[in-house]
């Protein structure tokens, strides 16, 4: 029982990893040719991070997907808006600033500005500059799941909030400070990952069940595509801020 | 020791703070507006002890394995002895990268076929267009989409072409294929192309990014370095919007989807 409950999703972390390790090993052995630096660090990571993801994966299976499924279904059936925006809007938010993808990366940006001059090079302004990126991104992500519910609820179609955000990015790259464009266009992706995509999939797809009229598939996906663009747009706004 | 520890306690009590957001709105909504109590408060405290765990141990395998790995593969693709460059200062051309841009694409494309987030996904679209689109043809899109996507964005941090110009040219295309498309896979293909960043490929293809940014000569890593996960969500959409279409003209209709 036990083994079954730690074993399987131990090696379905490890069927995530695997095809980047087949890769990597590939290019390795055949092409590059080359030793491979500290190889027992390199092991005990990969080993890490499976531990790691299998424990979040685990964790998340056990509290918040659960708590956030029987939520999205509760809201939608209470059919008070107010309620049902101010949740859409903490649970994007929420779920954004606990996402690991945006924290690793963020302190990755964070070091990448300081060895570039355009922040001190002390810990406290990257610590500051990476929690700023994350609070953006976050705002963001929220401000996406409110205006998507939104899309559910009224019934606009899907794709009305997604050009919007491609004319805005379109609009704003230009006048964008050049050195924020590229982590401004990742952060989208970096945003909606692990942690983000099942909890919004699952309001989505709750409301669009729970309201009459709405259809769970055409209408309930596009929330997550939308939350990935407008990070785009808040992060260039805060790079023109500064 | 002592200092490894006292780091692993700071990681520990920073996580707390970034998972506080997201349990406070879920129980705080859950006690107060909702005003139910919670189903099983000892499994959640355990998921939530695990969810924490997790993090720190997974942040700490990132800074060990994968960003170093993906830089490593950055740097040994582009040494001047892999290139064949014989005497320094020889002009590389974009073209002697080409095993960058292979690896790139293999990457991608491996990572979209094993993603098991995306088959759910495709099983769906299976249902709804009645089998016109079927499951693996929706999985062999994204994984070339991504796959084209990671190669071209590699190219263009050879290149240093703009990234603005080619997100624009991307937009502008699945702008019109939306227009065209079947309505009720327009949803599904947008989503498919997030849904392909995981946790795992996030930090691979940013440390491979930044590392290719750091290596080629005249490329500067934050304003060249990042924008392959851009291409990375682009190209998959474009990549299903395409085999939706032509999976209908195949079909010889417009198609009629079964909502």
């Amino acid at each position: 029982m036990l083994k079954n409950r730690f074993f399987k999703p131990l090696f379905s972390s490890f069927l995530d990893l695997a095809p980047i390790l087949a890769v990597v090993l590939i290019f390795q052995i055949f092409i590059i040719q080359q030793p491979v630096p500290e190889v027992t660090r390199l092991i005990v990571g990969t080993l890490f991070v499976i531990v790691g993801l299998t424990l979040f994966i685990q964790g998340l299976q056990l509290s918040l997907f659960p708590l956030g499924e029987s939520m999205a279904y509760a809201f939608a059936r209470k059919g008070s808006l107010f309620w049902l925006l101010a949740f859409a809007f903490c649970l994007g938010f929420g779920a954004a600033i606990a996402e690991p993808a945006l924290i690793a990366i963020a302190e990755k940006a964070a070091a990448l500005a300081s060895s570039s001059n355009i922040i001190k090079s002390t810990d406290i302004a990257r610590n500051n500059y990476a929690l700023a990126f994350r609070i953006t991104v976050a705002l963001s992500v929220g401000f996406a799941i409110l205006i998507g519910v939104l899309r559910i609820i009224r019934g606009w179609p899907v794709y009305y909030p997604i050009f919007c955000a491609y004319a805005c990015i379109a609009l704003m790259t230009p006048f964008a400070p050049a050195e924020i464009v590229g982590i401004a266009y990742d952060s989208g992706c970096i945003a909606t990952s692990t942690l983000t995509v099942p909890l919004v999939t699952a309001l989505g797809v709750g409301l669009a069940t729970a309201i009459k009229g709405r259809n769970p598939i055409t209408d309930g996906f596009g929330l997550v595509v939308f939350a990935s663009l407008t990070p785009m747009i808040f992060v260039m706004a805060y790079g023109m801020s500064i | 020791m002592i200092e490894w520890l006292s780091e692993l306690v700071l990681n520990l009590l920073n996580t707390c703070r970034d998972f506080f957001p997201i349990a406070t709105v879920l129980i705080g909504f859950q006690l107060l507006v909702i005003r139910k109590p919670l189903n099983n408060p000892k499994k959640t405290l355990l998921g939530f002890i695990l969810v924490l765990l997790g993090i720190v141990i997974f942040l700490e395998g990132l800074d060990m394995a994968l960003f170093p790995l993906g830089k490593l593969m950055a740097y040994q693709l582009t040494t001047p002895e892999f290139l064949g460059v014989k005497q320094p200062g020889q002009i590389v051309t974009w073209q002697a990268y080409f095993w960058v841009y292979i690896f790139a694409a293999s990457i991608g494309f491996a990572t979209a076929l094993a993603e098991p987030s995306l088959l759910a996904v495709a099983i769906k679209a299976e249902q709804i267009s009645g089998g016109t689109i079927r499951a693996w043809g929706l999985r062999i899109a994204v994984a070339i989409g991504l796959g084209f996507g990671l190669a071209l964005g590699a190219w263009r941090i050879v290149t240093g072409f703009d990234l603005y110009f080619f997100i624009i040219i991307g937009y502008l295309i699945a702008t019109l294929q939306t227009l065209f498309a079947p309505k009720s896979i327009i949803g599904i293909a947008f989503d498919s192309g997030t849904v392909t960043t995981t946790m795992v490929t996030v930090p691979l293809v940013t440390a491979l990014g930044t590392g290719l940014a750091q290596a080629i000569p005249g490329r500067n890593p934050l304003l060249d370095g990042f924008g392959l996960l851009a291409f990375a969500s682009l190209f998959p959409i474009i990549a299903v919007l395409s085999y939706a279409q032509i999976a209908s003209w195949r079909s010889g209709r417009n198609l009629t989807f079964k909502p």
